[in-house]
């Protein structure tokens, strides 16, 4: 082995759909192993909220675009030996094979580590792919492109029907379809030519089992195979999108194997060191299979592959790529037997996608053969039942578990023929509409193993509500229903449907009654070897499907539970991932045992060596009260995960668990809207005026009293409503819908909306009331774009002192009046020296650790001394100490939500951020932009404005000029034309995409004549949203950078001009100081 | 669903409901970690008089395959004719099977051949005791219906897992005498992939006068030293030079044969996922296993090597003579259940029989 010191690892950046946390538990075990080696480690990632970009994981630390050229210029700085590129999804994978056929990694002798990257180009390429699996008898998927309707009609004749139709190079699947038979064929395909001269054919593999194997192989050719995970639902819905279970279920010893094989074969044959992936489907009537895809690198599955066994992929995939031997490396949870053998689990897991598409205008809720879902759960049990049900609480979407729901499906068979994101409470209705297995299965083609297995639990609720009363359950009964994965709550809404007790007091009845009966739940171990071997960790599940604990409770009062985030979702993210495993960082320092409770399989802090106890599972009432029965710990920390622990707080509280920090009823005076504002005013803290109401004719009269612009929040119920502006007296009513909908039970909130007016941000940690640090931060954009896509700047560089002062005192006031005892965060709205408080949560926000990290100081881990008692010292620096900027912005996942508006507004819809430092503003906005996919515009090409409404034609004004003075083409639609003729500029008139004239806007965009697009939503008449809309949807389908808010236009555009890319710094993070 | 009770030889008791036959049982309880693969385990002579506990949870999901279904003579779907283990013991039993291949339940099953099966036990529980234990006789009783505990390795089970007559497969060139002590249905057809024809024959049935062009000594159940006549037939073959494979039993007897002795481990290794290497190299294979006893590598006479070694507890995992075409191994290379990462050793055991014909 040639010797290897210095090795450059490339993260992931932002988290967008398909690409999401996984990659930083992934990094950051890779680069725990490098450690582990005494290897200096250089770390690529602007994804800021990340563990792996926290100090001691890495060496070195670049918060820079993961670019050929960023990383040319980190490596012609940092001389590293070699690179690693399989820990940071395909962002990195692309990055890497871009730098070596641009031969960069030859020039500067830097060696890739693992899989060479050849392999790794033969299986992105479909065709290269196809051939080497031909070669070695593996069998692909059939596919034949054609360029008549004849010779679609002749290759069926070889591929057998039902096919694929594909048009070629069109987007978004115009064209596209399945056929059964030549009249089909014939019809599709003509309608598909008129996209496209020409056609895919492919063999249709629509409703076989989809089947993974996550495969191994070291250098001496040594193969095995970590997991194999069945998809519930059938191939036709991608795997991020389908219910995944760990492991198979239904698969024969002779199919497990026969795929097994294969898979060794396939990852000899390609060459690859390290861990890849094999994707299959298989005939459900027979043994038939097809390769689907080969990822050469960790993926998505791989790390829900680790968690679902204990193999730690990533971390003796990076030993590997040393140049390890797979029985040199010892298996991490006994010590004792090697990481060369397979696991063997006793329990099942179960995956289940959390989507977010009620946040998207326009975007389709089927799922199908792309991914859209934003984060995942994983959940363990020792019966199916008890994992799904788990699972379907965990996605945190209403679902109480498989049965007993109120969701409301309005048509049941038609939810089974689309599937959506209900196709689960779907089926259990179909149950209790009469549906049989058979009939189910015939529709879904979900194996009936599981559609058993599902009216299991269906029968159980039938056998529950016959009881009539808690006490008529009994204990077999009790046991039965436990055991399949009912709550509490699921048997107190079902066993008493009529009594007038709360949800939460007849669960606390269940409980007591379960209790007194013996009915209680178990601890099991997850160790890789089925319990062959004793396991020296404590990762651990809860499950009613067993009689005995697999560890035992110190009950010293010196454990102190952790909730996690639960699944990432828009708004909670990777962020509060960190703040967890910074919070149990800070526990462990402090002498304490840490305990994390958290079901997310994409995350660090159920990385099992991270705390002292892991418990997988659920973040509910019930489970917490479990585990608290069981650990009798210190007391409970909800203030660094997010919305889901902070919720729990009352709850909790109320139940006798010790909430450390703020108390519960703190946390519950700003949760709750009514209570916040009567505290406001006692105070004199100003907040933007609003009302919750419940008839038209109020709302109308509150309007008058405010003026329009309003914020409204219809009650969720509401069909489909979502937050949202309102201008007019119309498209409030539209928003409203049918006006009787707006009753006593389905309130809405008016809030009057202030136009034109900065937000700021406090991030700050305070003590018995008094503030220890802080930070304030201030958007880019105006009020409106929710903060959480905000672009962020800290140190604010653009405030009045005396707004600063007003922010300090207000703070003060309310952390006091509160009595905070721990992180907090206060957002403002800022116009002419006022100061209104629009939000206030006591708990971490998603800002932590981008101040954390650029203040150099961890704002968690001083919150978490004061949630365990110790008394801190204030943090004596001011935001006007530091010498360098932060920038934050944040990543949007439009290209993968097709039809979706991408357009920005008060509900959040970024999926990811990152943020650069620099030694200016600019500098810093620069390199974070294009860490979310901007790149500076071509100048060969021209940048098109469309610039909306008056005041932003006059923001942008300036910046438009200072793009043709640095010979930038512009072109602009019509009045944004004729404003900026007015103004000296000299802009080419494009024509909007109705007006049916040339230059059309659309014919630009795709034929990349354009590089960049700024699209200002004007207002919301029909055919302005029709033409904006068309524009921005393009910009997105032909991947040309699109930015549609006026302020962030023009700070972009001032970057672009003055700093230009040459200028840019390339500096660590220590380098700023 | 019937009640029924595990007791074990320690006191224990877990309760559990009944899905197989309804008979009270007794046997060695052993557990084994593999999560696919229940018809080839419950049909393998090896675990003859054995009660078992698979630590995968749920059981039965893919249901039971034809048994009518046969190819050549050898059950297509089975190890052997029969279900050879006297109870089956596990947490979640999958009443309703889903498998296009099937044709009956898992639990009808066990009531043809009056094995009892029981569901509702925490298998996890159990495994952590057998493996603190160790192995540990057991007994499943219905109602008041008790019988008393039953040690296998006290009875010689290959006798009564061996077949009574010599019986015929294939027509190939080669001809192989194999010794039947409860030999797996897949030797025969991992065997028959080559040019071979197969004589079998009993486990005490004295093949030292016959013509052959390779020895093989099979797979069975309980203790290798009761096979006191195999062993001497197999010690008078090992004065020849004919190619000699064994796996598992077979690996036991040949060391016991040449000389070496074999004891009884604490719990056995029994799962899909045992790894074993090649001394002295970064070689290593995924193998499927079902053993309780294990040759003492301390005692192997000096012109036999170790051939593979467990790498987990560094146990003997198969034997090699160093100048003869003789080998075994503790392991299951035709797998049936488990991976068949090891396959190629039947050609290397017809490699050996071929050149030995070469050499004349």
């Amino acid at each position: 082995m040639e010797k290897i010191e210095r090795i450059l690892l490339l993260g992931s950046g932002a988290l967008k759909i398909g690409q999401s946390g996984e990659f930083d538990y992934s990094g950051s075990q890779a680069l725990k192993a490098m450690r582990e080696e005494g290897k200096f480690t250089i770390l690529i990632n602007p994804n800021i909220a990340t563990v792996q970009t926290s100090e001691g994981i890495a060496d070195v630390i670049y918060y820079l675009p993961i670019t050929p050229e960023f990383v040319e210029k980190v490596i012609q700085k940092e001389h590293p030996d070699a690179i690693m590129l399989a820990f940071g999804g395909q962002t990195a994978l692309n990055c890497g094979v871009e730098l070596y056929e641009k031969g960069i990694l030859e020039k500067y002798g830097v060696k890739v580590l693992g899989t060479p990257v050849q392999a790794i180009i033969n299986t992105e390429d479909r065709e290269l792919f196809a051939g080497m699996m031909n070669s070695i008898g593996v069998k692909t998927a059939r596919s034949e492109a054609v360029n008549s309707i004849e010779e679609a009609l002749e290759v069926v004749k070889e591929i057998g029907y039902p096919v694929i139709v594909r048009a070629a190079y069109t987007l978004g699947g115009l064209g596209s379809g399945f056929c059964s038979n030549d009249d089909e064929l014939r019809k599709l395909a003509a309608s598909a030519f008129s996209y496209s001269p020409q056609i895919l054919v492919e063999e249709s593999l629509k409703g076989w089992k989809e089947i993974e194997y996550e495969v191994v192989r070291d250098r001496y050719d040594n193969c095995i195979t970590v997991c194999n995970m069945e998809n519930f639902d059938p191939l036709g819905i991608h795997t991020g999108e389908s219910v995944v279970v760990a492991p198979s279920q239904t698969l024969t010893d002779h199919e497990y194997h026969k795929l097994r094989n294969i898979a060794i074969k396939i990852i000899r044959h390609v060459g690859i060191v390290g861990e890849c992936n094999v994707q299959y489907a298989l005939d459900p009537n027979s043994d038939d299979y097809r390769v689907i895809e080969v990822n050469a690198r960790l993926s998505r599955s791989s790390a829900l592959a680790s968690k679902a066994t204990g193999y730690p992929l990533a971390f003796v995939a990076a030993k590997l790529g040393l140049g390890y031997g797979l029985d040199e490396i010892p298996n991490a949870v006994t010590k004792v037997t090697s990481a060369c053998f397979e696991p063997a689990l006793d329990y099942v897991v179960c995956k289940i996608p959390r989507w977010d598409l009620g946040k998207f205008e326009g975007v389709s809720k089927l799922i199908g053969s792309s991914m859209k879902s934003v984060g995942e759960v994983m959940a363990i049990g020792r019966t199916f039942e008890e994992a799904i049900q788990k699972g379907m609480r965990m996605i945190g979407q209403g679902f109480h578990g498989f049965v007993a729901n109120t969701i409301k499906v309005p048509d049941v068979d038609y939810e089974l023929h689309n599937p959506t994101d209900k196709r689960l409470p779907a089926i259990e209705l179909a149950f209790d509409m009469g549906y049989t297995v058979d009939r189910l299965h015939e529709i879904t083609k979900i194996d009936k193993w599981f559609l058993y297995r599902l009216e299991n639990i269906h029968k159980v609720k039938g056998q529950l509500a016959a009881c009539g009363s808690v006490e008529g359950i009994g204990k077999e009964l009790m046991q039965k229903a436990k055991g399949m994965g009912f709550s509490d709550y699921q048997i107190g809404k079902i066993v008493m449907p009529e009594a007038d007790a709360s949800s939460h007091d007849k669960a606390d009845s269940v409980r007591a009654y379960r209790k007194s009966i013996g009915v209680l739940p178990v601890v099991k171990q997850i160790d890789t070897l089925a319990g062959e071997y004793p396991a020296q960790t404590n990762y651990l599940y809860i499950t009613y499907n067993g009689t005995e604990n697999d560890v035992c409770f110190e009950k010293d009062g010196k454990s102190v539970i952790v909730l996690g985030s639960g699944a990432y979702r828009i708004g909670s993210s990777v962020e509060f991932d960190w703040c967890g495993v910074a919070a149990i960082k800070k526990i462990q320092e402090m002498g304490y045992r840490a305990i994390m409770i958290n079901y997310n399989p994409e995350t660090v802090s159920t990385d099992y060596d991270t705390c002292d106890r892991l418990f997988f599972d659920e973040l509910t009432l019930e489970r917490v009260l479990d585990i608290c029965d069981m650990e009798q710990p210190k007391g409970v920390i909800v203030s660094t995960g997010g919305q889901i622990p902070n919720n729990l707080a009352l709850l909790l509280d109320r139940q006798g668990v010790n909430i450390l920090g703020t108390s519960a009823q703190s946390i519950d005076r700003a949760e709750d809207r009514q209570k916040f504002s009567e505290m406001c005013d006692a105070l004199g803290v100003d907040q933007p005026r609003w009302k919750e109401l419940t008839r038209m004719e109020d709302i109308y009269d509150f309007v008058d009293e405010v003026g329009l612009p309003v914020l409204i929040r219809p009650s969720y119920v509401l069909s489909g409503a979502a937050m949202r502006v309102v201008t007019s007296r119309d498209e409030l009513e539209e928003a409203l819908g049918n006006a009787a909908e707006v009753s006593q039970e389905h309130p809405v909130v008016v809030t009057e909306f202030l136009q034109r007016t900065k937000e700021v941000e406090i991030d700050a940690v305070a003590q018995n009331g008094v503030i220890k640090c802080y930070a304030i931060s201030e958007h880019i954009e105006y009020a409106g774009v929710h903060s959480g896509d905000a672009t962020v700047v800290f140190p604010a560089q653009k405030l009045y002192y005396e707004t600063i002062r007003q922010l300090k005192r207000i703070s003060r006031q309310i952390a006091q009046e509160l009595n905070i005892s721990g992180p907090f965060n206060i957002q403002f709205l800022a116009k002419d020296n006022n100061l209104k408080v629009i939000e206030c949560n006591l708990r971490a926000s998603r800002s932590f650790p981008f101040v954390s990290k650029i203040t150099k100081f961890n704002f968690i881990g001083m919150a978490t001394e004061i949630m365990l008692g110790k008394e801190v010292e204030p943090y004596g620096k001011t935001f006007a100490d530091i010498d360098y900027v932060g920038v934050k912005s944040s990543q949007f996942s439009f290209a993968r939500l097709l039809k979706a508006d991408p357009i920005l507004g008060v509900d959040m819809s970024s999926t990811g951020e990152v943020a650069c430092i620099g030694e200016n503003y600019y500098e810093a906005l620069l390199k974070s932009m294009i860490s979310v996919g901007h790149r500076i515009p071509s100048k060969d090409k021209g940048i098109l404005i469309s610039s909306g409404p008056t005041y932003s034609k006059v923001d942008l004004l300036d910046a438009s000029r200072m793009l043709q003075q640095n010979g930038y083409k512009l072109y602009a639609t019509g009045g944004t034309a004729k404003f900026m003729a007015e103004n000296g500029v000299e802009a080419e008139e494009v024509y909007w995409p109705d007006s049916g004239k040339q230059p059309n806007v659309l014919d630009y965009i795709h034929d990349q004549k354009i590089d960049l697009v700024i699209n200002i939503p004007k207002n919301h008449s029909q055919s302005e949203l029709d033409n904006g809309y068309k524009i921005r949807r393009s910009a997105v389908d032909f991947n040309v950078p699109l930015i549609t808010n006026a302020r962030l236009a023009s700070a972009y555009i001032y970057a672009i001009c003055k700093i230009g890319c040459d200028n840019l710094g390339i500096k660590n993070w220590a380098e700023y100081n | 669903m019937k009640k029924a009770v595990l007791k074990l030889a320690d006191g224990t008791e877990y309760q559990g409901y009944s899905f197989g036959y309804e008979k009270s049982v007794s046997g060695e309880l052993v557990f084994y970690t593999a999560m696919v693969g229940y018809p080839e385990s419950l049909s393998d002579p090896s675990y003859k008089g054995q009660i078992l506990v698979p630590t995968y949870p749920m059981i039965g999901n893919y249901g039971i395959a034809s048994e009518e279904e046969a190819i050549a003579g050898i059950h297509s779907n089975f190890e052997s004719g029969r279900i050879q283990c006297s109870a089956l013991v596990i947490s979640d039993y999958s009443e309703q099977y889903s498998h296009w291949s099937q044709s009956q339940s898992l639990g009808d099953w066990l009531k043809e051949w009056q094995v009892p099966g029981i569901y509702g036990i925490d298998t996890r529980a159990l495994t952590k005791k057998l493996r603190e234990c160790g192995s540990m006789l057991g007994k499943i009783v219905f109602d008041d219906n008790d019988v008393p505990f039953y040690d296998p390795n006290k009875d010689n089970l290959v006798a009564e897992v061996s077949i009574k007559e010599v019986e015929y497969y294939g027509e190939g060139s080669y001809k192989v005498l194999m010794v039947d002590c409860g030999m797996k249905n897949n030797i025969l057809r991992d065997l028959l992939k080559h040019d071979v024809s197969i004589k079998r024959v009993p486990w005490d049935y004295d093949f030292t006068e016959e013509e052959y062009d390779g020895l093989f000594i099979s797979n069975g159940p309980g203790d290798p030293a009761m096979c006191i006549p195999t062993i001497e037939h197999i010690r008078k073959a090992l004065e020849q030079d004919k190619p000699i494979m064994g796996i598992c039993l077979g690996n036991q007897l040949l060391a016991l044969a040449a000389g070496a002795k074999t004891y009884k481990l604490k719990y056995g290794h029994r799962g899909h996922n045992q790894t074993v290497k090649i001394p002295g190299t970064h070689r290593c294979f995924v193998t499927s296993q079902n053993h309780g006893f294990a040759i003492d590598d301390s005692t192997m006479p000096s012109d036999w090597e170790t051939m593979f070694v467990n790498l987990n507890d560094g146990t003997n995992e198969g034997i090699r003579h160093k100048s003869k075409p003789f080998f075994s191994t503790q392991f299951h290379p035709e797998a049936c259940s488990g991976p068949v990462d090891t396959e190629a050793l039947f050609a290397e055991f017809f490699n050996n029989m071929v050149e030995y014909r070469k050499r004349g």
